[in-house]
């Protein structure tokens, strides 16, 4: 039995019915409970047209959207742990987040009155404006903390410095926002999944799909960044090459999630950290088992701000910096 | 480290402080912050020239509309401006002292996420809040915040270096923010709050300075008080010990008129970040090593800087403010990173 349950296979299997189990709960509650019978009559075609509405339209693409948004940040997470050997390395304490929020407020402050509402359309442009603002946030943070090489620690430094920054712009375009739109910003900027539909399902799916797998086939590279640039190099991997795509491509992750979901933070941090306690750093296993985990904690943590203080909802970017930040500091007291 | 070499070290500091650039800090610093305060007093959506402004200030004609603006608007504006910015430098001064720790600042130690959060706290749960009661609040807040991020600190291993210190400041403010964002969606005051946080000396009135002058009084005397023993404890504690300093007491002390002066500067005139940070800095540069030096003389600097920000944030979008906390980060920010870059092997 002890054998058994060690094994990662046993602790795949187990997260998955985890994820499973939640997803059951997650679909009964809400402002609405809705019977477990009455899920089961709805999703085979048989319940009632208010019930149907209430699982197909509003809380299945939320769901789902947890589940993808939660496994992208969470594959960011790991693959920026590793390029910047820095376990305390997150998109968002990096100010990814704040460069994508940013230039999403900026979309919105501009655009939002000739497109009235978030149309078809932003919601396909959205996301690249997310990109845009996340790569020059990188790009800013690459360059400031490059000096003869990169250390960790100035990454870090330099990340809260551009986030604070990127926030100040925040701050100077939101108060000039109308009180509703403001309201609208504030919930997205601090992380929200409400009033996800299915067209940002279709949206981010066709990436994720790329680059997830992605990220599981660069897994040896990572493995190799992660025990230090010397020995990598001497490894003959082309290291700096190497490290500008797997940043590219952890920062388009976070950026797909901060355009559909706002800005999550501490999921990108957390996730990895938990996966490698369950299965080890190898990052063929460790990415799989990440996104997971990261899935896991996204809609459990959504279900949680629906229903704490139902009727009114929690942003699911505070329930996990409420739950994610004591944990962040828990590692932070740990590391040497 | 033994009484002598102590003695050697704080020798050698003390060499390398420049009491006459300090004087000269000074009195240039009261001239432009004298100047600086005519011009913020005088611009605004009303321009006002600067013979109306004495006229106001010495011959006061309440039938003026005038005269109304400047004596109940602009001057308690400006000097509220003064005092919140020399509170920020100050406070700021202290615990780059003390914590030994370059990247030392009320605003990314967890001491203005506090305050915020005591005060999003207040906008929610009463409906009429005197100035008094938040201004308590904002103390509370300020020193919870400022001990959750020292606890957090102390219990680190391997000690609190100044990237723990400024990762632990950084995750707390996450942390306390994210339930004040909570706070202010869940009760619909998320826009006034935010007003607030962004730092604003629009609602600056003579009532405010009332409360805050006693403060100003009480918690720069003590920093200047205090001043000497700062410099001993910014030396390492080594030294401080071999000087016969009692260092409880000392940081005891210290902490308190962080508290006291973040506490009133955050309840008065929201979270303004970054002053903290580059005045201190800067002051270093001018004046030496020595604290009997820099806390004065950032106390001037830091005035100076914020009635200049805050003209700024006037000027820049006029009609509308620009949020002075913004303006100060973005001042800040590029020092930081400065500071970031050349220390970064150190850190």
């Amino acid at each position: 039995m002890n054998a058994l349950i060690k094994k990662p296979a046993f602790k795949i299997v187990t997260l998955i019915l985890l994820i499973l189990l939640t997803f059951i709960v997650s679909l009964q509650t809400g402002a609405i409970q809705i019977q477990p019978v009455d899920v089961l009559r709805t999703l085979v075609g048989l319940g009632s047209e208010r019930d149907a509405l209430i699982l197909f339209e509003f809380r299945l693409p939320r769901m789902v959207i947890a589940l993808l948004v939660g496994a992208a940040l969470a594959v960011s997470g790991a693959i920026l742990q590793s390029i910047s050997q820095n376990e305390l390395a997150d998109p968002g304490i990096l100010g990814i987040n704040t460069g994508a929020g940013l230039a999403v407020v900026i979309f919105i402050y501009f655009f939002q009155g000739s497109l009235t509402g978030v149309s078809q359309l932003s919601i396909f442009i959205m996301p690249l404006f997310a990109f845009i603002g996340a790569a020059f946030a990188a790009f800013l943070i690459y360059i400031f903390a490059w000096k003869k090489g990169i250390t960790p620690v100035r990454l870090i430094l330099v990340g809260i410095a551009v986030n604070a920054a990127f926030s100040a712009l925040l701050i100077v375009i939101q108060l000039r926002m109308a009180p509703n739109d403001f309201m609208q910003a504030t919930i997205w900027l601090t992380g929200s999944i409400w009033g996800s539909t299915w067209s940002y399902v279709v949206t981010i799916l066709p990436w994720l799909l790329i680059l997830v797998p992605l990220a599981i086939y660069k897994a040896r590279t990572l493995n190799v960044m992660q025990v230090g640039t010397e020995s990598a190099i001497s490894l003959g991997v082309s290291m700096e090459k190497e490290r500008r795509f797997l940043l590219i491509l952890a920062v388009a992750l976070a950026a797909i999630s901060v355009a559909v979901a706002g800005g999550i933070a501490f999921l990108g941090l957390v996730a990895p950290h938990i996966a490698r306690k369950l299965v080890g750093p190898q990052h063929q296993i460790m990415i799989p088992t990440a996104t997971l985990v990261g899935a896991f904690i996204l809609l459990a943590a959504d279900m949680i701000g629906r229903n704490v203080l139902a009727p009114s909802e929690i942003p699911v970017g505070i329930v996990i910096a409420i739950i994610g930040a004591p944990y962040f500091l828990y590692l932070l007291m740990r590391t040497p | 480290m033994g009484r002598q070499s102590a003695v050697t070290t704080l020798e050698k500091a003390k060499a390398r402080s420049k009491p006459s650039h300090a004087i000269l800090v000074i009195g240039f610093g009261f001239v432009l912050l004298t100047a600086a305060l005519v011009l913020s007093i005088s611009f605004g959506a009303a321009n006002i020239s600067v013979g109306t402004i004495w006229d106001a200030i010495t011959a006061f004609n309440p039938t003026l509309t005038e005269h109304q603006i400047i004596y109940d608007i602009r001057i308690p504006r400006a000097l509220g401006a003064a005092l919140v910015g020399s509170f920020l430098a100050v406070s700021g001064a202290i615990m780059q002292g003390m914590t030994r720790n370059p990247l030392g600042e009320p605003s990314i130690m967890g001491v203005m996420d506090g305050a915020a959060l005591a005060i999003a706290i207040m906008f929610a749960f009463s409906a009429s809040i005197s100035g008094t009661s938040l201004m308590v609040a904002a103390f509370i807040g300020a020193g919870a915040g400022a001990a959750f991020v020292f606890f957090i600190g102390s219990f680190a291993r391997g000690g609190l270096t100044p990237a723990k210190l400024a990762l632990a400041g950084v995750t707390v403010g996450a942390f306390l923010s994210a339930i004040s964002s909570g706070i202010a969606i869940h009760f619909n005051v998320a826009q006034d709050i935010s007003f607030w946080f962004a730092g604003g000396l629009a609602g600056m009135s003579w009532s405010n300075l009332q409360m805050i002058v006693p403060v100003a009084i009480g918690g720069l005397t003590l920093a200047i008080i205090l001043s000497r023993s700062v410099t001993v404890l910014s030396l390492g504690e080594d030294v401080a010990k071999g000087l016969g300093q009692r260092i409880l007491l000392i940081k005891t002390l210290g902490v308190i008129v962080v508290l006291l002066l973040t506490g009133a500067g955050v309840a008065v005139a929201g979270a303004i970040g970054f002053i903290g940070l580059v005045i201190p800095h800067i002051t270093r540069g001018l004046v030496g090593v020595d604290y009997r030096y820099i806390i004065p003389c950032s106390a001037v600097l830091g005035a100076l800087l914020l009635v200049l920000a805050d003209l700024a944030a006037r000027i820049i979008n006029a009609p509308f403010e620009t949020p002075v906390g913004a303006m100060t980060a973005l001042i800040g920010v590029p020092f930081f990173l400065y500071l970031a870059r050349r220390d970064g092997r150190k850190l």
